[in-house]
């Protein structure tokens, strides 16, 4: 058994292997991607053995302080220290005995692209759970349209591969990200006609005090205004996309102004011809494993479900620690901190060599102030750039919310006002969002938020997480093949057979 | 390096090596090749990151990959209309 298992190769995952590393332990990493970074340091595919590019390439930030992480873990992999997992999710974690048991899939079914040998269970003493976080999405009427991205997956395209998804953007919701999103765009030789950006500057002002604590951010921001001031792209405060129009893809949006608590402003639409639409409203940590460790869970300022952590960056369960986007969004260099501090804690209460030294404790100290500093500043950019209380007021009946299931915001309110569904699970069972492909992870949020409106309770507190926790518990933590069910099933009891959790590989077919 | 050759649906496709199927498509102008269930609506990237699973496509007889994941390989062979080849199966 190895002393620690970590899931996520992004900044806190990367960060969390490599000083686990560092103090000694026995390692195993796990990641869904086939390259190190995740989201945050994604890049072009690495052509060297030690993975090359030490410039950095357009759009990366803290590039230096990656290429460090990646070159200490290609080191620890090569002693042997650690066992790297590339393309490889968990899709099931056991925990209570001695230590937790991963069930291991491969990301992808294309032969040739499973990880060779990759054994269907690995245990390890402690578990460091990084999963990172995607776009929160608010449904808007003809976000299901071919063109319209997430702001990350268009930024994705971007670092991949230096894809521009267009010609022409919109780029729209709230927060920080959407800036590098369209700098990213534009310096791709896309046009972006529009940032529209839902709350305004003036609540950056109103937080500062959280916002000078973290001085780089203060910087980074700079060079995004001076990217927006050369390619002349248009910051629209107050603003949202309300609706975008097309008919097998994306032709226009229209813009419209918010007035108090995000309401439309009626008559303030604007048409803006794009092929390209951005939409992000902050990010949503991926729970999945968390939820499915039983760790406890609460609503966040920015009103995600975030895991319950200690300053040790604990979970509730035993053995089960968590950093980076899931204890609470706060980007990548707290992320870096985080995985640094969850490793350095475990190294601590393991024992062995180097563990309980006073250099240790002192290092663990400096990050936990390192961690309350960056966390100040997440809070007050939470704050500053809320989800618009009243963003229901841009749904058409018709609107989809949940796109895998096609169940429209009509269909959701009928839910509620013939069947009384007064809360999310309701609605789920009812309704059926959330029970396609994603399993909600893109309509949860919407979909709980919607839950709250309807029963005209605020969106907030105990309601809100238990709505959350039901669009956000799943069975599964990642699609696994009917045969890898099958093999945990004793003799002669019938897998499950629930079409949209498990991937059909047809293997079996050919 | 020299591009890759793809096929969608029997078409040649071009991809870079190191794109990913959502890239290469998207450098082609193709925005969408998916049919939705129940209103027969197109669909193609959404989240571009594996988590909505909106992009998904056939490839070399196996489906329901999703396109923003799965690096180009050459010669692969595409087929559009996931949930279409989803349904034969099932019936």
């Amino acid at each position: 058994m190895l002393d620690v298992a970590v899931v996520g190769a992004g900044p806190a995952g990367l960060a969390a292997a490599v000083h686990a590393a560092d103090a000694g332990l026995s390692v195993l990493l796990v990641d869904a991607g086939t390259q190190p970074g995740g989201q945050y340091w994604r890049h072009a595919e690495e052509r060297e053995p030690e993975g090359g590019a030490i410039q950095a390439p357009a759009g990366q930030h803290g590039w230096k302080r990656f290429v460090g992480l990646r070159a200490r873990l290609y080191a620890h992999e090569s002693s042997g220290r650690l066992t790297y997992w590339r393309g490889t999710q968990v899709w099931l974690v056991e925990t209570g005995g001695a230590g937790v048991v991963l069930h291991l899939t491969s990301t992808l079914d294309v032969p040739g692209s499973a990880p060779a040998k990759l054994p269907g269970t690995e245990s390890a003493r402690r578990l460091i759970l990084c999963p990172g976080g995607c776009d929160r999405q608010l449904p808007v009427p003809g976000w299901d349209l071919p063109g319209v991205l997430a702001a990350g997956g268009a930024q994705a395209l971007l670092k991949a591969s230096g894809t521009a998804a267009g010609r022409v953007a919109v780029v729209g919701g709230t927060g920080p990200f959407l800036l590098p999103v369209a700098a990213g765009l534009a310096g791709a030789g896309v046009k972006v006609a529009a940032i529209c950006e839902a709350n305004s500057p003036a609540g950056w002002l109103k937080n500062l005090r959280g916002a000078v604590q973290a001085p780089e951010k203060a910087v980074e921001g700079a060079g995004y205004a001076a990217a927006l001031a050369r390619h002349r792209i248009p910051y629209r405060v107050r603003t949202a996309v309300t609706e975008i129009h097309g008919t097998d893809r994306v032709e226009a949006v229209t813009m419209s102004k918010l007035g108090p608590g995000g309401a439309v402003l009626r008559g303030t639409g604007r048409r803006v011809p794009c092929d390209v639409v951005a939409l992000g409203w902050g990010f949503t940590p991926q729970l999945d494993l968390v939820l499915a460790a039983g760790a406890g869970t609460a609503v966040d300022v920015d009103g995600s479900l975030v895991a319950v952590a200690d300053a040790r960056l604990r979970t509730t369960v035993q053995g089960v620690s968590v950093a980076g986007e899931a204890t609470g969004v706060g980007g990548a260099a707290m992320a870096v901190a985080e995985g640094e501090l969850a490793a350095l804690c475990v190294a601590a209460e393991s024992g062995g060599a180097s563990a309980a030294t006073a250099a240790l404790g002192a290092r663990i100290a400096t990050l936990q102030r390192q961690r309350a500093r960056m966390r100040a500043f997440a809070l007050a950019m939470h704050r500053a750039n809320p989800v618009p209380g009243r963003w229901h007021g841009w749904l058409a009946p018709e609107t989809v919310v949940c796109r895998c299931e096609e169940v429209s915001y009509g269909e959701l309110c009928r839910a509620h006002d013939e069947l009384g569904a007064a809360d999310a699970r309701s609605l789920k069972s009812f309704a059926r969002p959330g029970m396609g492909w994603c399993q909600g992870r893109v309509c949860g949020y919407a979909t709980a938020s919607i839950a709250a409106a309807l029963a005209g309770r605020p969106f907030a507190g105990p309601t809100a997480a238990e709505d959350l926790r039901s669009m956000a518990k799943r069975t599964l933590a990642a699609p696994v093949p009917l045969g890898q069910l099958a093999a945990m099933v004793p003799d002669g009891a019938a897998p499950p057979r629930q079409q949209p959790l498990t991937k059909e590989t047809d293997h079996d077919h050919r | 390096m020299p591009d890759l050759q793809l096929f969608l649906d029997g078409v040649p496709l071009a991809a870079r090596p190191g794109q990913t199927l959502g890239a290469a498509l998207t450098d082609a102008g193709i925005v969408s090749w998916r049919t939705t269930r129940n209103a027969r609506r197109p669909r193609g990237l959404f989240c571009g990151i594996g988590v909505c699973f909106d992009c998904l496509l056939m490839v070399d007889g196996v489906p329901n990959q999703r396109a923003c994941l799965t690096p180009a390989r050459d010669g692969m062979a595409l087929r559009t209309g996931a949930d279409e080849a989803q349904e034969a199966r099932d019936a």
